[in-house]
């Protein structure tokens, strides 16, 4: 039981073996629609990974890719590409569901639609533990009474016999968290956990997110465009641009040394970080391109672009004192300037 | 201009105005590629269309008056002069099943678009009328629909006789209450929409919400289901004729082919036969390409197949 | 702007919705509204802050009579409205607008983007409908002649956002009421629609009443706060006041569980637990005793009423917390490197 730590956990060696390992990566849909565009990333057991990114950058994609959700249309490529030991590119569709559960469990946005509307939650959850053949109805009922009642829900034997529309929108999140964890995944898979919750229930969410890797010891993988989330309960942070991961980093690294201009201007826009009083807020002008247009999607939007930024692909460098900190950037190992936004 | 404001305002021809049309042209281009790749969606649409041009171009194709009594010839075999044979008063059978699918198609397209006319008001007075009406106007429309259809058509033909007025007047009674129910849900359903409620607060009439903005939103299912209930309606018009409650004997009808071949079937089955198979054909039709129809147009159903 | 008068005023505004059941064994009305009070004077920017189920959608919706209010007053340039009719809002309703949580959802789906922004002004028969003053009022939100001849699904949620927006301007509203103007919307996208706001504010002394649960977005642009909780006003002020040193315990949760994009300030436990209670089972006494950590044997039993403090401010809490403590904003806190 340690309090939520700060320190990198890929600081010393030796390394466990990771939970999740992408390399380079990419999702088109059909043939020319590309969504991910080689990204590399690693979880490890126990650890919280966040990715931050607006809208159309490709996180939710990469999400979906690692629980085989993708829309048929979907094709995947990649040099590497394990979840729990097990090869996503190879695994065909029965793999893939094997996979959803034992692996990894998946939280989505709206936990009002993620219920059937016309089944009692116990009769849902009871159905989730149909892997277990051998305990009783009475032991899986036991189990799934602890994991509600671990999660807090107040009186989970009386949630047994309730349907999802008696429950509110924080509530059932908590039950899609004991769901997820009733069938014990190596992963949890977050698709913006708390942005359809008020602030009292995501700073609840977030907290029982938190304690959940301590005592169940699962991985965490968060997509938020929150900054504040992801702050809250990230050991590191990747932050997608485009399809691509642009920057990469410790929690620390990414919030104290933002790196890319991308991500600079992000942090720049942040409401909670601009001082009040400036009345002007900042905006990162246009939109994000289609993935792939340009060598630096970025560089359309970027106020640091150089000549060679359209000339040639930005190197994956390492950046600063901190340890594992990359960035996808031409200026950036030389430029580790103050964020800043532009302001219309 | 006319697109943006419905106030006739001078202006120059646009991007904007002009992209109008080649977009409605696509759209319809894009519906009919999606009836046409389904296998059903395609007979659908072949059959439907058979059977309009059919009813357009009756008397160029019929070779013989359908009226026309030739009791020398009576109960003919199918040959090169007739080729489905003649019935039991000498008339040409071919001839007739032709001239009756420009009966039942006239019965089919007049009584629904009378029904969709009264329907239409009928179901927005009861969804964005007064709420005190909402309740009469309801029991009203269920009270017609669970009279027998077979009792209505009688009573019907009792008051003013049996005649192609009459098969309309039935099948308007007996559509316009599930019509006016359908525009009823729609317009319940829509009125409680954000971009109503939009309205009402901009201050906008009564007659602007109902005609600009309920009334497209709500036309579209309707006609599909319209669309569908062609067949329902050309068998309710053979069924009444071959009642003897609908169109008049000598008329061509699908309903009387069959009506006066059952009296001669022991001798011939050709007569049954030929009214059976167009009245088969032309329900099967209709309901594949109204099906299809649904499918191209749902939005929803449409945002899946192009994800 | 303290000196002029209310250019809205609404005075113990109530909403109930009547129970449902047969006669007789009717179950009571639920009430949504709770006898909230509210004015927006010319130009300023009210902030009406709350959770789900805390009415302020509702009352945002009951002051342009789109919710018939069951009780209480709505004045107009201190002119009362006669009473709660469609006919008595129709001078209001030319005078405001109203922006949805939605902005795809409150256009027509079967209308182009350009007719839609043009309906206030057909409505009103003021102002023109020509295409080139609708190009120019869209430029006004900084969209582009293209955006006018789509559909509204064919927008992405800034540009449908503003595109609202553009409908609400076109007849040049003193109100505009905003039901979570940034929802849905990244941050690289939400600083515009704001400058927005305060650009329109500039020319032409709009008022806005916006309906919201982003308090880091209400720091930037609210004049006076009102919260909200279960219907009720808890705390009303000048947002500097009630932002840096909230008397209310609901106040001072909602402020910390704003997660802060800092990872060295993690909270250890969340700063307030459970959820807000349903109208239909409203607690006694004080409606936030259930959550509050500050709650006393009093709280449960006894309501406190909204009482008036210096400077404009109202708290209705037994114990309030002292005004002096101040937060700091979290900006100033970031970042040593």
């Amino acid at each position: 039981m340690k309090p939520p730590s700060l320190e990198p956990p890929s600081a010393e060696p030796p390394l466990p073996a990771p939970v999740l390992d992408m390399r380079h990566v990419s999702v088109s849909y059909g043939a020319h629609v590309p969504a991910v565009l080689g990204v590399d990333l690693t979880i490890r057991p126990r650890e919280i990974v966040g990715i931050i990114g607006e809208s159309g950058s490709g996180k939710s994609t990469l999400a979906h890719s690692v629980l085989g959700l993708l829309p048929k249309t979907a094709r995947m490529s990649g040099t590497r590409f394990n979840l729990a030991g097990t090869d996503i590119l190879k695994a065909d569709r029965t793999a893939l569901a094997a996979l959803r559960g034992p692996a990894a469990a998946m939280i989505f946005q709206n936990p009002m639609t993620a219920f059937s509307p016309i089944h009692t939650l116990g009769r849902q959850l009871t159905d989730l533990l149909w892997r277990d053949r051998d305990p009783s109805g009475a032991q899986k009922r036991a189990r799934i009474v602890a994991a509600l009642a671990e999660v807090g829900i107040p009186d989970p034997v009386g949630r047994l016999d309730a349907f999802p529309f008696q429950l509110s929108g924080g509530m059932l999140q908590r039950v899609a968290i004991a769901a997820a964890l009733l069938m014990q995944p190596a992963l949890l898979i977050a698709d913006e956990p708390t942005t359809a919750l008020d602030v009292t229930m995501e700073a609840q969410i977030l907290h029982l997110m938190r304690s959940l890797r301590e005592r169940a010891g699962v991985s965490i993988l968060i997509i938020s465009h929150h900054l504040g989330v992801i702050a809250e309960i990230c050991d590191r942070v990747a932050v997608m641009y485009a399809g691509r991961i642009v920057e990469e980093g410790t929690v620390e690294a990414i919030f104290r040394a933002p790196r890319h201009p991308y991500t600079q201007a992000l942090f720049a826009c942040e409401p909670a970080l601009v001082p009040t009083g400036m009345r002007r807020l900042p905006v990162i002008a246009g939109e994000v391109p289609r993935p792939g247009a340009s060598l630096c999607d970025f560089a359309s939007r970027c106020a640091v672009k150089a000549a060679r930024c359209v000339e040639q692909a930005p190197p994956w460098t390492r950046s600063g004192e901190f340890p594992g900190h990359h960035v996808r950037c031409h200026g950036s190992a030389l430029s580790g300037s103050p964020p800043s936004g532009r302001t219309p | 201009m006319a697109m943006l404001t419905d106030t006739a305002t001078p202006d120059t021809p646009t991007e904007a105005a002009g992209s109008h049309e080649p977009r409605a042209l696509a759209r319809f281009a894009t519906t009919l590629a999606h009836i046409l790749s389904t296998p059903l969606g395609a007979i659908g649409l072949l059959l439907a269309m058979l059977i309009v041009l059919t009813a357009l171009l009756a008397p160029l194709i019929a070779p013989y008056d359908p009226t026309a009594i030739n009791v020398k010839d009576r109960l003919a075999d199918p040959s090169l002069t007739h080729l489905l044979g003649t019935d039991q008063l000498g008339r040409d059978l071919f001839s007739r099943v032709i001239l009756g699918t420009r009966t039942a198609m006239t019965v089919a397209l007049t009584a629904l678009a009378t029904a969709l006319a009264l329907a239409l008001p009928l179901g927005l007075v009861a969804g964005y009328g007064p709420r005190w009406l909402d309740g009469p106007m309801v029991l009203l429309f269920d009270s017609i629909s669970s009279l027998p259809m077979i009792m209505l058509g009688l009573a019907v033909v009792v008051l003013i006789g049996p005649g192609v007025p009459t098969v309309i007047l039935v099948i308007v009674l007996y559509s316009v209450p599930s019509y006016a129910r359908l525009v009823r849900t729609q317009t319940l359903s829509l009125k409680s929409r954000d971009f109503i409620k939009a309205e009402q607060a901009m201050d906008a009439g009564t007659a602007r919400i109902l005609f600009r903005h309920l009334l497209p939103n709500v036309i579209g299912p309707l006609l599909i289901l319209a669309c569908l209930d062609i067949s329902t309606v050309i068998t309710l018009e053979a069924g009444l004729s071959f009642l003897g409650l609908g169109v008049k004997p000598q008329i061509p009808s699908w309903g009387n082919i069959l009506s006066d071949g059952f009296a001669v079937i022991r001798k011939s089955a050709v007569p049954v036969v030929a009214g059976g198979v167009p009245l088969v054909l032309a329900t099967l039709g209709f309901t594949f390409f109204g099906e299809a129809l649904r499918d191209a147009l749902d939005p929803r159903l449409a945002r899946e197949r192009r994800p | 702007m303290r000196e002029q008068p209310p250019l809205i005023e609404a005075d113990r505004l109530s909403v109930d919705v009547p129970g449902r059941g047969l006669p007789f064994l009717r179950r009571a009305p639920l009430s949504i509204l709770a006898e909230v009070s509210l004015t927006v004077r010319p130009g300023e920017i009210v902030c009406l802050i709350g959770e789900s189920g805390s009415g302020k959608t509702t009352f945002g919706r009951a002051l342009l009579g789109l919710v018939r209010p069951s009780s209480g007053r709505i004045e107009v340039d201190g002119v009362p409205l006669p009473d709660f009719s469609a006919r008595s809002f129709r001078a209001l309703r030319r005078q405001a607008a109203l922006l949805f949580q939605d902005p795809v959802s409150s256009f027509n789906p079967r209308q182009r983007i350009g007719a839609m922004m043009a309906e206030p002004r057909a409505i009103a028969g003021v102002g023109s409908t020509r295409l080139a003053d609708i190009v120019a009022l869209a430029g006004q939100v900084g969209l582009s002649e293209r955006f006018l001849a789509r559909f509204p699904h064919a927008l992405s949620g800034g540009q449908a956002r503003r595109a609202a927006v553009a409908r609400a301007l076109s007849v040049t509203p003193r109100l505009i009421v905003a039901d979570e103007p940034t929802a849905g919307l990244d941050v690289s996208v939400q600083g515009g629609v704001l400058n927005l706001f305060l650009d329109i504010r500039e020319q032409h002394d709009t008022a806005f009443l916006l309906i919201t649960h982003n308090l880091s977005v209400v720091r930037h642009i609210a004049d006076r706060i009102v919260i909200l909780y279960l219907g009720r006003v808890v705390e009303s002020g000048r947002a500097d006041d009630v932002l840096r040193a909230p008397r209310h315990p609901y106040t001072r949760a909602l402020l910390d569980s704003e997660p802060v994009p800092d990872p060295t300030r993690r909270r250890a436990e969340p700063p307030v637990i459970g959820e807000v209670p349903s109208i239909a089972r409203r607690p006694a006494g004080c409606e936030f005793h259930t959550r509050c950590p500050r709650a006393q044997p009093r709280c449960r039993s006894e309501a406190p009423v909204l009482a008036d403090e210096a400077g404009g401010r109202q708290v209705a809490c037994h114990f309030p917390l002292p005004g002096a403590v101040s937060i700091p904003a979290p900006g100033r806190r970031m970042a040593k490197s």
